[in-house]
């Protein structure tokens, strides 16, 4: 009988040697190790036998049950496994493909560049402050050192609101919310931007137009100098365009004195001089700045034997076609999705 | 304004390469804008990217003299010719110009040898050519005599150049006639460097040398207002301070000499006749303008007698003839020059007619005079005269500066005219020119530029620029500027100067060290950034478009002229434009939606798919009594600038790709969900919708976004006859625009959250059938209410019409879920409020429940 044994478990591992699938799996379970499997149907044969080999007959019996048992969860785990890399391979997915991308909105560049600068000053400690767009010639220029017919007006083309009694005109450059600043906030000291929409009327070309945003800056202070005007602004042109030499040099607003232009080193060729990006010169234009004019500072309401302060202005259409290599204002006005889209 | 640096060199010794001359001007405040070099090499480091023109090479274009034209033995237009150049034989060439005869000898001529670069004289524009050795009609030629266009002087090509007969032969032409040209910007402050004396000033305070002013240049000498041949009166001081006049008699007028054509055109002036090149060249010298009148014009007008100038204003209707020809009449404030018989010129602007120099002007009374520049620009401006003389008077001249300059022009009538001088000066000088004294002090500097200077190192810097300079007391300075310069006016100006000369690069940079203002923030500002950036994230496309718009342009908004003008329709009167750029950009715009509607159609050349915002001010004439925020009292009739939201969606929800994406087009729920989660991230709790009808929106597709009771605005489908004025393709467009500071006032950054239970929902579905007429908002309202605190949500999962439902009735089906935040709730508690939501939906809208069951 223990030759039936072996012989038994013999053949029936031969057989689960073959077997590959779960379906001939379970065949092969009840076959031999279920309730009516050869296994148990040798168990049956123990009441046939003689009391002194029983013993050794369920031992026999006993340990073959065990091993087919054994075999048989192997195999239920090797099958797994098989099926596992099987169900892996199948239907690899061209990763080339283009995925499905969600629509994004994106902001508009201009006011990109305007977050970019107010989050740039923020950290300096300026608050954001809006003013109006349609002024009078008194806020816009007067109060700016810029009587009517003065020289300085050569320099702002102006488009006028018609019918009204005092001149009215839109603002030709942020300017004006100097004196509102400082009026609001007299009689604490002053650390504002102050952004928005400006009109000159200009040709339009991709160099002008008629309408664009400037961010106008203005600090008022007890000891407040040049020196300060110098490393604010040397700052803010570190965190817009990184670590590049920076120069200033004199220019000239009716409402600052002494006035100074700031370039940055050009972004295209370093300094070198060879593009037209920074027309040949190796230096970009950035802005306009200069130490507020004791007659303004006193039209905010300032006495400027005890205070003063620096402004400064800025185009963000500008500064955002220097860092995207932007070569026509109107691309900002145009709202054409193909560019704004690339935001 | 060009400044050749030949002329420069006049009055100004050049210690510094040009372009790092120009760079010390322009970090001064004088910016160089541009350096041409003519016929000369460019300094080195601008080669690659500005060399620009021709350089004229020293060893073979050279100052060359006329030995001989001899006749061409094949040809009569054409010449033989044998030029001397200082070397030991002369060069012989073919010539066919004009201005050279058969016979002719001694002319100083320009000659090119062979392997020349030269501009092609014989091609349109700038061609560069080679000089090559040939046979022109069977004589060898390896030269040639050069006209100004092939030296890219000018596009004359005429005749070759005759130089003048002073002209070195055997020079290289690039030393006796080359130069360099800068262009300097100059600013309004700069009018003293209007010149070149002026930017040569600025050159010697900038390099530490001292200026070359002509031998007759005194800005002391005073005449009298009554002199033997004129006399001079002024009826209103501030508009003409002062008068003089000069005469000059026996003038030849004849063409100016070469060197003084050359200056001018240089300077980008033409030349026209000696006398009156002579004022344009002192003008352009000195920047003083001047102006030459024909004297015996004068005398005839006075009849004989000796002529009496009166400057005046205008009398009303006053009217003259300028000498461009044109009749013009005048204003009460501008300044005229008169004599007995009225105008004869435009003060600083313009002469007449009838008393300019001609040809046959034997006598000049050459008038040297200041006016007031507000007076100038005026008059400049109305008259469209605009001239290098009015830029100049506009900006302002110290009448001190009147006399030196015209002396300088008289001398010159006299060398190149043959004129004699009238010694006596008329001069009338009402009111002399003020010269301010300005204290600065050490600690002025030291508080504005944030730097230490010694008394000595200021004095030192402001003696360069011909400043006056006293030390009253230990740590002060007083400082005079020079006549010159009447833009110094307080301590401020000192200290532009003072930190011009010193250098602003010197200047250490410093952070602020001074307390913050008390920080605000800006929460209106920042609630538009939220909102922008939800839109944002809800593929919305942000745009910024023009504040100028046409009146019609808005009123196409709305599909006939009957219809009601309700927001954002156009209500109120435009802010329109005194000096409109063209008719589309006349007025401010009432509404942001044309300009939404102009993008998409522009963009849907190109594409399916727009989906658009908007957030931007509008411009509302303001009533009496309105206020804005930051107003201040003498804004009260400025117009009020509110800020706007507006939205447009059209085409399909996305584009097709090569996966099953959703393509259907855009429509009205689009829209209406993006403002619903618009106004969950903006915590809008009383956000509702409601039906509202708008001229503008499509019947029955038109909606008001309210805020409480408040309507914040409107939107919807567009009207299909509006989208057919913006030719918009037959396609749902959805619009709307909201008035952004009222849906912002409502928005709460401290909103409460809702707590999450821990127990599990109940989730039941019920589906009910309703009249047609009940609106969803009423329908869910009532669920919402009566489920109570157990009920979490209700949401709309169906809407159904047609069979099995009778006509007139809609099904909408529901997903309810029941939760307690402190308990299970049980299957039947829940059956219980879904229940007690039943019976009130039939009984007050005659709900019918059609189905209901476990979720
Ligand atoms: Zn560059």
């Amino acid at each position: 009988m223990s030759e039936n044994a072996t012989a038994l478990q013999a053949r029936a591992l031969a057989r689960l040697e073959t077997i590959w699938d779960n379906e001939q799996l379970e065949a092969w379970r009840v076959e031999y190790i279920g309730r009516k499997g050869a296994v148990n149907a040798l168990f049956e044969q123990i009441s046939a036998l003689p009391h002194t080999e029983r013993g050794a007959f369920g031992k026999t019996a006993n340990e073959l049950k065990l091993a087919l048992e054994a075999a048989f969860n192997a195999k239920i785990g090797a099958i797994k496994q098989i099926e596992l890399s099987k169900a892996l391979e199948a239907e690899p997915l061209d990763v080339t493909l283009p995925g499905r991308r969600p629509s994004r909105g994106h902001i508009h560049p201009t006011i990109q560049t305007l977050q970019e600068i107010y989050k740039i000053f923020g950290e300096m400690g300026f608050q954001v402050y809006r003013t109006r767009q349609v002024e009078t010639d008194i806020m816009n220029f007067q109060l700016l050192n810029i009587p009517p017919f003065h020289p300085a007006r050569d320099n702002w083309s102006t488009f006028y609101v018609a019918g009204s009694d005092e001149k009215v005109l839109l603002r030709t450059h942020t300017s004006p919310g100097q004196i509102r600043a400082m009026r609001a906030a007299y009689p604490n000291p002053v650390r504002a931007i102050l952004p928005g929409l400006c009109y000159r009327y200009e040709q339009v070309s991709a160099r002008y137009e008629i309408q664009f945003n400037q961010v106008e800056g203005i600090v008022v202070g007890h000891n407040i100098t040049f020196g300060n005007l110098k490393g604010t602004l040397t700052e803010f042109a570190r965190r817009m365009f990184g670590e590049r030499p920076v120069r200033f040099y004199g220019d000239h607003f009716p409402f600052t004195e002494p006035s100074a232009q700031m370039d940055v080193r050009c972004i295209i060729c370093e300094g070198r001089g060879t593009d037209a990006l920074c027309k040949y010169t190796g230096w970009l234009e950035i802005l306009g700045s200069g130490m507020v004019h004791p007659q303004v500072l006193r039209n905010g309401g300032y006495d400027p034997n005890e205070w003063s302060g620096f402004a400064f202005g800025m185009g963000p259409e500008r500064i955002a076609m220097l860092k995207h290599g932007i070569t026509d204002i109107r691309n900002f006005w145009n709202n054409d999705l193909r560019f704004l889209e690339q935001f | 304004m060009k400044v050749p640096v030949s002329w420069l060199q006049d009055f100004v010794d050049l210690t510094l390469p040009i372009p790092e001359l120009a760079e010390k001007l322009t970090f001064a405040g004088l910016e160089v804008e541009d350096i041409e070099y003519i016929g000369v090499p460019p300094a080195s480091n601008e080669q690659d990217a500005n060399a620009k023109g021709l350089v004229w090479a020293r060893d073979k274009i050279f100052v060359a003299q006329l030995i001989e034209a001899l006749p061409h033995p094949n040809a009569d237009r054409l010449k033989i010719v044998r030029v001397a150049y200082g070397a030991s034989a002369p060069a012989e060439m073919v010539t066919g110009a004009p201005n050279i005869n058969v016979g002719d000898s001694g002319q100083k001529v320009v000659l090119a040898l062979e392997g020349s670069r030269l501009y092609d004289g014989h091609k349109e524009g700038r061609v560069f050519m080679t000089l090559k050795k040939s046979k022109i009609r069977g004589v060898e030629s390896a030269a040639m005599v050069c006209s100004e266009k092939e030296l890219g002087l000018s596009e004359e090509h005429e005749g070759i150049i005759i130089l003048p007969d002073d002209a070195p032969v055997g020079t290289p032409l690039a030393d006796y006639w080359g130069d360099v040209v800068l262009t300097v910007k100059i600013n309004p402050n700069f009018a003293r460097a209007q010149s070149v004396l002026g930017v040569a000033r600025e050159v010697a305070a900038l390099t530490g040398q001292r200026v070359r002013l002509p031998q007759t240049w005194d800005t002391q000498e005073r005449g009298a207002p009554e002199t033997a041949f004129v006399n001079i009166e002024i009826a209103d001081a501030r508009l003409c301070p002062r008068f003089a006049a000069l005469l000059i008699r026996g003038v030849k007028i004849k063409p100016s000499p070469q060197w003084l054509q050359q200056r001018l055109l240089r300077a980008g002036m033409r030349p026209i006749n000696n006398v009156v090149d002579i004022t344009n060249y002192v003008m352009l010298g000195y920047g003083k303008p001047l102006h030459a009148f024909d004297y015996d014009a004068l005398i005839a007008r006075a009849n004989g007698g000796v002529p009496k100038i009166l400057v005046r204003p205008a009398r009303a209707g006053e009217q003259m003839q300028t000498l461009d020809g044109q009749l013009r009449s005048f204003h009460a404030h501008d300044i005229l020059v008169t004599d007995a018989r009225g105008p004869v010129g435009i003060g600083g602007i313009m002469g007449g007619s009838e008393t300019e120099v001609s040809d046959a002007t034997q006598n000049v009374l050459l008038e040297s005079a200041i006016f007031d520049f507000i007076s100038i620009r005026r008059t400049t401006a109305e008259q469209k005269l605009p001239s290098e003389a009015a830029t100049r008077f506009g900006r302002g001249i110290p009448a001190s500066q009147n006399i030196a300059p015209a002396r300088v022009a008289a001398a010159l009538m006299r060398d190149l005219a043959d004129g004699t001088i009238e010694p006596t000066l008329a001069d009338n000088y009402p009111l002399p020119q003020t010269t301010p004294t300005i204290d600065v002090t050490r600690r002025d500097v030291k508080r504005i530029l944030g730097i230490e200077l010694t008394l000595a190192e200021m004095e030192q810097l402001l003696r360069a620029l011909d400043f006056a300079v006293t030390a009253p007391h230990a740590d002060t300075l007083r400082v005079t500027p020079p006549d010159y310069r009447a833009d110094v006016e307080g301590t401020a100006d000192v200290l532009e100067e003072l930190v011009r000369l010193y250098g602003f690069e010197k200047i250490p940079s410093v952070l602020m060290a001074d307390a913050l203002p008390p920080l605000e923030g800006n929460a209106a500002l920042e609630q538009e950034q939220t909102a922008r950036a939800i839109l944002i994230e809800m593929g919305l496309q942000e745009i910024v478009t023009y504040a100028f718009t046409q009146p019609a342009h808005e009123a196409r908004l709305a599909p006939n002229e009957r219809a009601e003008k309700i927001f954002p329709l156009p209500q109120r009167a435009y802010v329109s434009i005194e000096n409109p750029i063209s008719a589309e950009r006349s007025a401010l715009r009432q509404t942001l939606l044309p300009n939404l509607l102009d993008i998409a159609a522009s963009n849907l050349r190109h594409t399916k798919r727009v989906a658009l915002f908007e957030i931007g001010s509008v411009f509302l004439t303001r009533h009496a009594g309105e206020t804005q925020v930051g107003d201040l009292p003498e804004d009260a009739s400025l117009p009020l600038e509110p800020r706007r939201l507006a939205l447009l969606l059209t085409g399909p929800r996305a584009l097709p790709t090569w996966q099953t994406t959703d393509v259907a087009p855009f429509d009205f729920y689009d829209l209406k969900g993006i403002l619903e989660e618009l106004g969950a991230g903006l915590h809008l709790d009383e956000l509702n919708f409601a039906a509202r009808a708008h001229p503008m929106l499509h019947p029955g597709r038109a909606a008001e976004m309210r805020i409480g009771a408040e309507s914040v605005g409107v939107f919807g489908e567009l009207h299909p006859l509006t989208r057919e004025k913006w030719a918009l393709p037959a396609q749902a467009v959805l619009v709307g625009e909201f008035d952004l500071e009222k849906i912002l006032a409502h928005t709460d950054a401290r909103f409460i959250i809702q707590p999450i239970s821990r127990y599990p929902a109940v989730v039941q579905d019920i589906a009910l059938w309703v009249d047609e007429s009940i609106e969803g908002a009423r329908v869910e309202q009532l669920i919402r209410q009566t489920g109570g605190a157990l009920l979490r949500d209700a949401r709309l999962f169906d809407v159904y019409r047609g069979a099995p439902l009778p006509v007139g009735k809609k099904s909408l089906a529901y997903t309810l879920t029941f939760q307690a935040l402190d308990h299970v709730l049980s299957d039947a508690d829940a059956g219980k409020a879904r229940d007690k939501i039943v019976n009130r939906l039939t009984r007050e809208i005659g709900a019918e429940l059609r189905r209901s069951g476990a979720g």
